[in-house]
């Protein structure tokens, strides 16, 4: 009789924490319709180590699948890679190469990036600080790849706190969009007229990025190759075949694993600590800094331009694909109903998708010794 | 809570200024090289696609 109950003396009350922490996720993912594809793997796995004895995770010599799966994937980094082979082959750079210019927005929108590094630099020792700050990437593999590189003590954290955020950009960038910006500003049209883009310019833009990328960051060369790589295919035209599999099967895959292999690190011990809150508030500081570089740097150009670029597209600098397009498009839309700002948004989120990469690199650059 | 204020530095913001200048910079001159690149081929490659298309029409 005793072996039935005898596992329920080891439960503790941090690790219902962790269950409720776990259903918040799963109910964000259902009912809020956030990240679903990461945060309902992350919720319910944050569930299943959170088990008194779980035998999911490595206990003493006894080895879990969560924990295997975890040095298999995560720990040297080919998860988050592969999974960047699924995301250039979704990515259309089409609105970004044809406007070329709007890239100068996605550099502009790293700045929380960096700014949240001096923050955290305050509280934690600097590979850490560097890793918490790419929160500010507003992209999961970037994230996940500094941080297991830099071997941060709070890649848990960090990986909840990057997804957690990318889910909630409607809900973050609206109002530092609107308090940086007057409703004049807001109502701004901007003119779009969609060059052609060659199909050679299409196929050599991945491979000339990776180039670019590698000599200057080398540190950065996986993420961007990968990224790049993934685009090629589905550039090239002759490999629809494997561009289709990389967006849908590979890159549903590899998200089943990623986010429940995530949450091996949501161990209650390790994760009910409040560096934790702080690490979610620095996380906030990067999203809102991003959004206010962008918006700032906007401004700044405009106070030299002739034809004036509506502020808020830069704001879609940040990584976060394709929310943070889209909520510059609806924000534009409510301001005038007749102003369409989807392709430029579009275009300037795609570039953030390339800078958040880079960026990341950069941070390797400087720290990984 | 004890160990977090201990280790707050004030300083450390200061001093990391740097990592933030020199970031921001580094991003600007891969990006900025990326469009240079970026329009360099836009403009070589819509030449070409123009002077092949009046072949095709000779």
């Amino acid at each position: 009789m005793e072996v039935l109950y005898q596992n329920l003396l080891n439960l503790d009350i941090r690790m219902v924490i962790m269950w409720l922490i776990g259903g918040v996720l799963i109910w964000l993912a259902i009912k809020k319709d956030m990240e679903p594809t990461l945060l309902l793997p992350m919720g319910f796995g944050a569930i299943l180590v959170n088990l008194p004895l779980s035998g999911a995770v490595t206990q003493g010599l006894e080895e879990g699948p969560l924990s295997i799966l975890y040095n298999a994937g995560i720990a040297n980094e080919l998860f988050p890679l592969i999974l960047f082979i699924g995301i250039g082959a979704m990515i259309d750079f089409g609105p970004l190469l044809s406007n070329p210019v709007l890239m100068l927005f996605g550099a502009a929108a790293q700045f929380g990036i960096f700014f949240t590094l001096c923050m955290a630099s305050m509280f934690f020792d600097l590979n850490d600080a560097a890793s918490i700050a790419i929160i500010g990437a507003a992209d999961g593999p970037t994230s996940i790849v500094v941080g297991q590189k830099l071997n941060s003590n709070y890649i848990g954290a960090i990986m909840v706190a990057a997804y957690s955020y990318m889910a909630l950009v409607p809900i973050i960038q609206p109002p530092i969009i609107k308090l940086l910006t007057s409703k004049k500003e807001r109502q701004i049209r901007m003119e779009y007229t969609q060059k052609p883009v060659s199909k050679t310019t299409r196929i050599l833009f991945p491979i000339c990025i990776t180039i670019i990328a590698g000599l200057i960051a080398p540190a950065s060369v996986a993420l961007v190759g990968f990224l790049m790589f993934g685009n090629l295919i589905r550039e090239c035209g002759v490999l629809d075949s494997l561009s289709e599999t990389a967006q849908k099967v590979l890159a549903n895959l590899v998200t089943i694993f990623l986010g429940i292999t995530i949450a091996s690190q949501m161990q209650a011990d390790k994760f009910l600590q409040l560096d934790t809150i702080l690490i979610l508030c620095l996380g906030l500081i990067a999203f809102v800094f991003d959004t206010a570089g962008g918006v700032i740097f906007a401004k700044i150009l405009n106070l030299f331009l002739k034809k004036k670029i509506n502020p808020m597209i830069g704001a879609a600098g940040i990584s976060a694909f394709p929310m943070s397009g889209r909520v510059v498009h609806k924000l534009a839309l409510k301001e005038d109903p007749t102003n369409f700002l989807l392709m430029q948004a579009t275009g300037v989120n795609v570039s953030g998708q390339i800078a958040s990469v880079i960026a990341g690199g950069l941070i390797l650059n400087f720290f990984l010794h | 809570m004890l160990n977090l204020l201990a280790s707050f530095e004030p300083m450390h913001f200061v001093e990391n200024l740097r990592y933030m200048g020199l970031g921001m910079l580094g991003i600007f001159i891969v990006i900025g090289a990326i469009m240079l690149l970026t329009i360099l081929l836009n403009k070589l490659t819509e030449k070409k696609e123009d002077s092949d298309s009046e072949n095709k029409g000779a």
